[in-house]
């Protein structure tokens, strides 16, 4: 039923008895050279069909190999979550009739996964900090990819054939499932993105929706606030953004809430997000529920993973994001927004740095993300990769805190070590571009440009506010910009006004 | 030299001598699989230019000075291996016209040594089969009569050497694919432990079960093959990290000092006189060479049966879904992807199969798992601890590799009754040990004119195939049962 | 056990074989004849015995993650039924997986 074919409308009261309960399934996929079980190669695009082999193309008497590196991911980004490494581990199969699924069953962990458990700590757009648990996390391979042909909209419903593509065939993918935890679409996004953020941190992935490397599933109930048992709840599947998984959950909830409280139930099913139209379809009844008959993968053998080998690993974690995070909100102070885009800008690690050499961080934080994230946008490399050190940045800050310089002049020779490197201090010496602060010397400098600018003067006098401004430009351009700008204005008001 | 009826041993020597070529022996195998193949029917495909190909770079090899284990052997390869650019049936009609785009790592070894590659044998259906009878693309004689089976499902493999038109030739053995075809056709058949070689290539049917192994007509000749070939692959997860110790220069004369050990619970005595008698000599004969005879017990063999239908049929199950129609083989259209799938399984694969899949599927079903297949893997554990109980007490054991010599076409229609003929090399497949099959005589079966061969079957703990095959050839040479069988199918012009 | 007739239609359709109605009656009987002789597998005890997913002792066997060239399209589609601009063609597909 879509929303168009709802009888009750979802007042604001209404909606208030009701909580939404949302768990998310996520399958993200692994960044290696090669895919899961054979040498091709892991990579998004190509013509279709030039990236197999007769393993991922399930030919017979093939045979699957494990990648290292897949392994090592997945168990990394456990750790990062806090999960429990097993210290034995296997594959499974997992039985399924499917056009893009070579072999027709899937290698899969079904009881014996590489993680367990785990807490995806997350922040919402407020700073307030929340948490979901995750139930595992699951290594398996990923399917080919099938185009549907013949229907309007290249969808399956209506299409006359499909066209299948394997280069995707055999890609590693991590299976994340949480608990269902999350009681909004605002913190399942807030989930999403730290899953995203946590794993571009640690390397496992690129985790970018719109070239398939995070797909996500989200299952859907509601039930009147207050009460212990779970509605029933339908899976959405065809998210293609995080504001699309917004928007659907948000619709489901919706339309959950419009059937239980107009007496109906709730039917148990899949249903496939329409982004354009901004409603979902029913896909199938998920009472149909699928009989994978799992068993151990025959050909391949277990993995036994060692207390070393698990202490290796955490010890290539980086920073986490949410641990940064909450520092940079706490600790240091920052605004939710400051920290939010130092640490998906890639700019934490550079920021770190800066403060370490002594400069304050709400300064620091400003400095790194306005004037020169500027100056590497339109130069186009990272921060990291310029002229300009973190310690270098923290002495201009520090200049510019003790307003040894004003804020023109810093922006100046920001601009100078940017090009050649350097430090400010030593500029700034060298080249006398310390401010004047000296009262009587910035009266000498107002006493000129008042001379030259008697109208001005008038202008100001007779109720233009304007003209100040001019004012103050002059006397900074005769100072060469280093007149203390506040003490400009001050002056010149006072002598304007006597 | 006599090609065809030289031993491998012979040929790689000859050849490395430069007595004879390559190229030569490739001509001559050629006519001989001509002149015989029409009775025996041993051949699914011939590959006589890839075999002058190969001759062609052995020679050249040879001449410039390099040392080939098999220089110039011609060798068979069972039909459920991959052999780039050359059709791979499996005995099915879902592959009947596929070409393998590369070459499994075991027989790419081979080649590598030095064999020419005769051809493609014919096999049961995906391995399935005790008799050959579940080919789809063909029949396969029994070289000492052609009104029985040679055996299987490597029936081809076997017959191609018992008939003199292979030296060597490839088998498979799942649950006794080898020994069992070997013993009906009077070679010896040997299965290496399960991880020696490796099922690259190697059209998968039991997975936890497979293994590649040789035929030849002397011990010797299977130890060459199986040296050139055992070893870990990087392609098969399966294939075990063990330095594989050459048994081809180590072959006994006697067993002084070894303990074989005869089972209780497979006793001859009800298989009827003769073939009691047969197996009594050859326990006899290897008192005789110095070994001790000890009894050993495998109460829990006789589950064997009962777990290898359970466990093979379910991975088998899950090995065959990829035969789709999707991607290579066989396409039955449909008006949907779902009734394609349908109508291509139902037409591509024989009854064998089907019946398979089905037990299969059921055991791994949702409800039945725990009762079937995790009982049925709990069973395999005993059987394995049961032979590990029995080494302790032996270094070998010894039994019969089947109950009877070969039958005739068609005996056997109850699917039951056929699964009985592997009853004493499926324990041994589920302990994943080695094992072969070596002729020890020959009896007139029920019904039968001549005498029809019979062999024993020896198997050791794991890994030990230098003893295994050292012991066999011992027996062979102080007995040479083979040689006093002549075949039926026309050896020599 | 041995006494439940297996539900043939149901296990075929899970495996994708077509079967006329002589063959799920023929299976029919097979499949239960064999199922009561691997039924005495019931009498074995199993009770304190682990399964054997595999009889060797292999652990932690995986590969480096080096890019191996496969096969060229060519190789790959050369076997394809029905093969369209580079992709592997099936008809409609009339269910959407799980």
């Amino acid at each position: 039923m879509s929303v168009a074919e709802r009888d009750l409308v979802v007042t604001p009261e209404i909606r208030a008895k009701y909580e939404v309960v949302i768990g998310i399934e996520c399958h993200v996929e692994l960044k290696t050279a090669s895919k899961m079980f054979c040498g091709c190669r892991n990579t998004f695009g190509g013509e279709p069909n030039t990236n197999v082999c007769p393993v991922c193309l399930a030919m017979p008497g093939a045979l699957p190999v494990p990648n290292v590196l897949a392994i090592e991911h997945m168990i990394r980004a456990g750790l990062a979550f806090g999960a429990a490494i097993p210290a034995y581990s296997k594959f499974d199969r997992k039985n399924y009739f499917y056009p893009d699924m070579p072999k027709n069953y899937q290698i899969s962990q079904y009881d014996m996964p590489l993680t367990q458990g785990g807490i995806v700590r997350y922040w919402l757009p407020d700073g307030t900090v929340r948490e979901a648990a995750l139930t595992r996390i699951h290594l398996e391979e990923d399917t080919g990819k099938s185009t549907h042909a013949g229907s309007a909209d290249g969808r399956i419903a209506g299409s006359t054939y499909s066209l299948v593509d394997f280069n995707r065939a055999g890609v590693p993918l991590m299976e994340c499932v949480s608990e269902p935890d999350l009681r909004s679409a605002d913190e399942a996004v807030g989930y999403l993105e730290a899953l995203k953020r946590t794993f571009v941190a640690l390397g496992v992935s690129d985790v970018k929706m719109e070239e398939g490397s995070l797909r996500c599933d989200a299952n859907v109930s509601v039930r009147l606030r207050g009460a212990t048992e779970y509605g029933t709840k339908a899976e959405i599947k065809n998210m293609n953004s995080f504001r699309s998984v917004h928007r659907a959950i948000e619709s489901e909830a919706e339309r959950q809430i419009a059937i239980v409280e107009g007496g109906g139930r709730v039917v148990q099913e899949t249903r496939g997000w329409d982004e354009a139209a901004g409603v979902s379809h029913s896909m199938r009844s998920k009472e149909q529920a699928h009989d994978y008959r799992y068993f151990p993968e025959p050909d391949l053998v277990p993995m036994e993973i060692t207390e070393e080998r698990i202490a290796a690993l955490r010890a290539t974690l980086p920073a986490l994001p949410i641990v940064r995070f909450e520092r940079y909100t706490g600790e240091l102070g920052l605004s939710v927004a400051a920290a939010a885009q130092l640490i998906d800008g890639g700019l934490a690690d550079y920021f770190d740095a800066t403060v370490d050499a002594g400069a304050p961080p709400a300064a620091a934080a400003n400095i790194v993300l306005a004037d020169l994230s500027r100056l590497a946008n339109e130069a186009g490399i990272a921060v990291s990769e310029s002229h300009v050190s973190p310690a270098a940045l923290a002495e201009l800050v520090a200049l510019l805190e003790a307003k040894t310089i004003n804020s023109k002049i810093g922006k100046d020779v920001l601009g100078r070590i940017w090009r050649e490197g350097g430090s400010p201090k030593t500029i700034v010496e060298a080249e006398g571009l310390a401010q004047v602060s000296d009262p009587s010397a910035v009266a000498g400098f107002v006493d000129e440009v008042l001379a030259a600018n008697a109208q001005s003067a008038a202008d100001f006098r007779a109720g233009k506010e304007n003209a100040l401004k001019f004012l103050v430009g002059q006397v900074m351009k005769n100072s060469r910009g280093k007149a203390n700008p506040v003490l400009v204005e001050q002056v010149l008001r006072e002598r304007l006004t006597s | 030299m006599d090609v065809t009826t030289a031993t491998a041993r012979e040929i790689a020597s000859a050849v490395a001598a430069k007595s004879i070529s390559a190229g030569e022996i490739a001509e001559a195998t050629i006519a001989q699989v001509a002149r015989v193949d029409g009775e025996l029917g041993a051949y699914l495909t011939t590959t006589p230019e890839l075999m002058r190909e190969h001759a062609a770079r052995v020679d050249a090899r040879i001449a410039a000075g390099e040392t080939l284990p098999l220089a110039g052997v011609p060798i068979a390869i069972k039909d459920n291996m991959c052999v780039r650019g050359t059709r791979t049936t499996c005995g099915s009609k879902i592959l009947e016209h596929w070409v393998a785009p590369y070459t499994g790592t075991a027989v790419q070894r081979l080649l590598d040594a030095g064999a020419l590659p005769i051809g493609k044998t014919n096999m049961d259906e995906f391995a399935m089969g005790s008799s050959c009878e579940n080919s789809a693309l063909g029949v396969t004689r029994n070289p000492y009569d052609p009104g029985r089976v040679p055996g299987g499902s490597s029936g081809g493999s076997a017959a191609a050497v018992g008939g003199f038109a292979a030296t060597v030739s490839l088998g498979s053995d799942t649950g006794g694919s080898i020994r069992e075809p070997a013993a009906f056709c009077n070679v010896v058949g040997f299965k290496p432990t399960y991880g020696r070689v490796s099922r690259y290539g190697l059209v998968a049917f039991a997975s936890s079960l497979d293994q590649i192994g040789p035929f030849a007509r002397t011990v010797e000749d299977a130890a060459l093959v199986y040296d050139a070939m055992a070893g870990k692959d990087p392609h098969d997860a399966t294939s075990v990290d063990i330095p594989v110790e050459s048994t081809a220069d180590h072959l006994r004369t006697d067993l002084r000092g070894l303990r074989v050990g005869i089972v209780k619970e497979f006793a001859t005595s009800d298989l009827g006189a003769e073939i009691d008698a047969c197996y009594r000599t050859a326990y006899a004969d290897l008192e005789r060479l110095g070994a001790e005879l000890v009894e050993v017990e495998l109460p829990t063999a006789k589950y064997g049966l009962a777990t290898y239908y359970l466990i093979a049929p379910a991975e088998c199950s899950s090995n065959l879904a990829r035969f789709d129609g999707v991607r290579y083989g066989l396409r039955v259209d449909g008006a949907d992807v779902g009734e394609m799938y349908e109508k291509t399984r139902a037409a591509g694969f024989g009854p064998e199969v089907k019946r398979r899949i089905l037990i299969g599927t059921y055991a791994l079903s949702s409800g039945y798992y725990d009762a079937y297949y995790v009982k049925a893997q709990k069973a395999r554990t005993k059987i394995a601890a049961d032979f590990a109980r029995a080494f302790e007490k032996c270094d070998l054991i010894a039994s019969p590799a089947a109950s009877t010599p070969a039958f005739g076409f068609n005996a056997k229609s109850d699917p039951v009754a056929m699964y009985l003929m592997d009853y004493y090399t499926i324990p041994v497949s589920l302990a994943g040990l080695p094992s072969l099959s070596v002729p020890c005589g020959a009896v007139v079966p029920e019904g039968g004119t001549h005498p029809m061969p019979m062999g024993l079957q020896l198997a050791s703990p794991l890994f030990s195939e230098r003893l295994l095959l050292g012991a066999a050839h011992a027996y062979e040479i102080a007995t040479k049962h083979a040689e006093k069988l002549a075949p039926r199918v026309a050896v020599t012009p | 056990m041995a006494s439940d007739r297996i539900d043939v239609p149901h296990v075929a359709k899970l495996a994708r074989l077509a079967l006329t109605p002589d063959e799920v009656e023929r299976f029919g009987g097979q499949l239960a004849s064999l199922l009561t002789f691997v039924d005495e597998l019931r009498e074995l005890d199993t009770e304190s015995v682990a399964a054997t997913a595999q009889v060797i002792e292999s652990r932690n066997v995986v590969r480096p993650d080096t890019v191996v060239p496969g096969l060229s399209r060519e190789d790959a589609l050369a076997g394809a039924p029905a093969a369209q601009i580079g992709f592997f063609r099936v008809p409609k597909i009339i269910a959407a997986a799980d």
